[in-house]
């Protein structure tokens, strides 16, 4: 597994092809990208700052990782946050499960997902008309991680 | 014996209280997450954000607590507004 916390903006593609290369035990390779919207809560957003919580952010996201190794049969996981400015349609995060099949990889996608946005320290600042505002965390996203420990 | 931990604030509660981080001596009976808000708190004006910001988190030693998570010297606190990363 492996956790990476950058500026940098990163490749999809490549990330997922070096995550099977030279393993012939994956059937499935789900993934998710989360993107920067040009309008939140019907403002427009210019940019997007990002911060965490340096070391922590490293540490909750092995951490839910780990646990979805635990809960599901998977082979192995990538995580990609970034941090700093963005703009509108901006990559923000990847996360890849290789599976031996789609179920348990597409599950484990989705777990990490919403572990990460109400446990991970990241906090979103955007730049609207209107100046800059932290973006509020939203109860539908705890809710969405909730249902995991039904 | 003097407890001493690092403190850290972040986002909305670091831009309110103008301050990302302090050293602090615990001053005697503060020996909790939550007594360490409540302290904090009362230093007034711009800290009584401490309390007042709805669903306040702090970790401590960069893990998830609460409220009755016990502090010892050397910790590293933080404070912060729920995340909304991803």
């Amino acid at each position: 597994m492996t956790v990476r916390v950058q500026r940098e903006n990163f490749d999809p593609g490549a990330e997922m092809d070096a995550l099977c290369a030279g393993r012939l035990d994956v059937g499935a390779c789900a993934s998710f990208v989360g993107l920067v919207r040009a309008a939140n809560d019907g403002r427009g957003v210019a940019a997007m700052t990002l911060e965490h919580y340096p070391g922590m952010t490293e540490a909750a996201l092995e951490d839910i990782v780990q646990q979805a190794g635990r809960r599901w049969n998977i082979l192995d996981t990538l995580v990609i946050h970034r941090y700093g400015e963005l703009r509108p349609g901006d990559r923000i995060v990847l996360v890849v499960v290789i599976g031996a099949h789609r179920g348990e990889a597409f599950a484990a996608c989705e777990f990490i997902m919403d572990y990460l946005k109400t446990q991970a320290p990241f906090w979103k600042k955007e730049s609207t008309p209107d100046g800059q505002r932290w973006v509020e965390a939203k109860t539908s996203d705890d809710d969405a991680a909730a249902r995991w420990r039904e | 014996m003097s407890m001493t931990v690092k403190i850290l604030y972040f986002a909305a509660l670091r831009e309110r209280l103008d301050r990302a981080e302090e050293r602090l001596d615990l001053p005697p009976g503060v020996a909790t997450a939550g007594a360490l808000r409540a302290h904090l708190a009362g230093r007034g004006g711009a800290w009584e954000a401490l309390t007042s910001v709805r669903n306040l988190r702090v970790a401590v030693n960069q893990r998830m607590g609460g409220a009755d998570t016990p502090l010892a010297d050397g910790d590293e606190v933080a404070f912060f507004p729920p995340v909304t990363g991803g």
